[in-house]
């Protein structure tokens, strides 16, 4: 057992007195990652009831979500939610990316005094409590006629994913030397031409984990959808919320399920960006 | 004639530079546009209607309400409990791991962080049914718990403080343990090995230089809960089952139920106020702790 006696710190404390830090982590990282993975066999139950572990097997939660536009399903269309949710996040990619990459590109190159006015204007859909800024909206679109329009979905799951575009993308700006498109310029290009031929390409990446985060911003997005959104219009993450408020439907275990496999695959995804931005 | 020429250049230039300062501010007026008539503008007009009592005039009856309202002080003591409560769970949790992390290598702490990242990227609802399914009366926990002896009979964790707290606490861990981490990372090692080549004991290095150095990070991240528990919504509404009511159910329902503006805005103005009042507070220590280090 002589690896116990290792040492494992600057201040030469050995493995052995060391262990009960490495089982308290290694539970705490239990407790992070495990519980969320409950829902998978969950939704493989074929009871009605939230037992644990389901006694048989079906996938009929599946066939729920799947076809839940045939009505004797059930009365919440998840299909049509799904969609609703899949467009608005989608929408969102397009006008919150764009938008915050434009104003990180400006506020980049303005001088300090404006940046340090203005940052704390743009990042306030971050720090104002989502509550408030989701019955703002509600009240701001009932003067509008755009309550349970996919329009005001996607400019409110925009408005609260712009701050994160525009960190991320300040932040590749920041690492990038903007002399690249003066040279560009004195060459004849112009600004935008500059812009897009020589700082486009090496901010890529950024811009690609911007858009993916926006997607998931808006596809995960509730207490807005909550307000703004209804009808036909419902998303998926209203439709789950009030699901499981009012009574416990297993289907949210399917969906569940299927959510977990693309914020997986999503997170993934960042991770081999941002390993290859570096 | 030299001389007019620089004068003119200069005054090209300038113009240049003038122009390509609008160019710049202009790129950013999409984003100021979204955010002034969407952010700026209702909460300004939530800010107003706080104001106008029942009969459409000036009046503070909607804060008079607040104050005088058994229930309103309720919903105030509950909504500090709670996060009051999940920020120190999230301490007490975080703070072991974030320390686990920053002591080894690298390439494990990054392991590591992909477990603190999962639960960051999924769905808040996921994992708040997730947690409503464990914590079942029939659930694992209570299962588990009474085959191993823990206890004779299963307890009810779910529609209630415990199990508010318990969701709650998972859901905000992560935002605890990144700025600690990072804060974390970046003290110099050569600190506590200098403590401890000294004559400290191992634990007496850790009390007397690491912790004291880790306190930014730490607050950074109690502070960053905080706020977020503040303004909580989804998990107290699913695994309290109506039974703990925080602030922003609370405006949540007077829309919803009674169509009540004037107390929702109200109690959204005084949400609002404690979160600016906290992250003020908040952004004064950071730049203070970033001057102490560059000193």
């Amino acid at each position: 057992m002589g690896f116990l006696d290792k040492n494992v710190s600057d201040t030469q404390i050995k493995l052995r007195n060391r262990l009960w830090l490495y089982f308290l982590s290694a539970i705490i990282l239990f407790l992070l990652i495990v519980p969320s993975l409950v829902v998978i066999p969950m939704s493989f139950s074929s009871s009605q009831y939230l037992e644990f572990p389901p006694k048989e097997w079906s996938f009929r939660w599946y066939e729920n979500y799947f076809f839940s536009w045939k009505v004797e399903n059930g009365f919440n269309d998840w299909m049509a939610a799904t969609r609703t949710s899949l467009l608005v996040a989608v929408l969102t990619i397009f006008v919150a990316t764009p938008i915050g990459t434009l104003a990180a590109y400006g506020l980049t190159n303005s001088t300090s005094r404006l940046r340090a006015a203005l940052f704390p204007i743009m990042i306030s859909p971050m720090m104002v409590p989502i509550i408030l800024v989701a019955i703002g909206l509600f009240y701001f679109y009932v003067q509008f006629k755009m309550v349970n329009s996919i329009l005001g979905l996607v400019l409110g799951h925009s408005l609260v994913a712009m701050p994160l575009v525009l960190i991320i993308v300040m932040s590749a700006l920041k690492n990038y030397d903007m002399n690249q498109e003066k040279v560009a310029r004195s060459l004849g290009a112009s600004r935008p031409r500059a812009f897009v031929e020589i700082t486009l390409p090496q901010i890529k990446f950024s811009l690609i984990s911007a858009s993916l985060i926006s997607f998931l911003t808006s596809f995960d997005e509730i207490i807005i959808s909550l307000f703004v959104s209804g009808g036909d219009n419902s998303t998926i993450t209203r439709s789950m919320f009030l699901a499981l408020r009012d009574q416990i439907d297993p289907t949210i275990a399917a969906i569940s399920t299927i959510l977990i496999i693309i914020s997986s695959g999503l997170l993934i995804i960042s991770q081999l960006l941002s390993s290859k931005s570096k | 004639m030299a001389v007019l020429d620089q004068n003119l250049n200069q005054a090209a230039l300038t113009q240049l530079a003038r122009r390509e300062h609008y160019t710049f501010f202009g790129l950013t007026l999409p984003y100021l546009v979204l955010v002034g008539a969407m952010i700026i503008i209702p909460i300004g007009w939530l800010f107003f209607l706080s104001f106008v009592g029942r009969d459409g005039s000036f009046s503070f009856e909607n804060y008079e309400r607040m104050i005088n309202s058994k229930a309103y002080i309720r919903i105030f003591l509950t909504t500090f409990k709670i996060s009051i409560l999940t920020t120190f769970f999230c301490a007490l949790l975080g703070y072991p791991l974030a320390y686990f992390m920053s002591q080894i290598s690298r390439k494990w702490a990054n392991i590591c962080m992909i477990g603190v990242l999962i639960p960051f990227w999924t769905s808040l609802l996921v994992r708040t049914y997730a947690w409503l399914v464990l914590l079942q009366k029939k659930g694992l926990v209570n299962s588990v718990a009474v085959d191993l002896g823990l206890i004779s009979e299963p307890i009810k964790f779910v529609h209630n403080t415990s199990g508010t707290l318990i969701g709650m606490v998972h859901i905000m861990l992560p935002f605890l343990i990144l700025p600690l981490y990072a804060n974390m990372r970046a003290i110099d090692p050569h600190c506590v090995k200098a403590a401890s080549s000294l004559g400290a004991t191992p634990t007496r290095a850790f009390w007397t230089v690491f912790f004291p150095l880790s306190i930014p990070g730490l607050l950074a991240g109690l502070l960053i809960v905080f706020v977020l528990c503040l303004g909580f919504y989804v998990t107290p509404a699913v695994l309290g089952g109506g039974k703990v009511i925080m602030a922003a159910m609370k405006i949540s329902s007077n829309i919803e139920l009674y169509f009540s503006w004037g107390a929702a805005s109200a109690l959204g103005v005084v949400l609002l106020v404690v979160t600016m009042l906290i992250l003020f507070i908040a952004s004064k220590l950071v730049s203070l702790d970033q001057f102490g280090q560059r000193s």
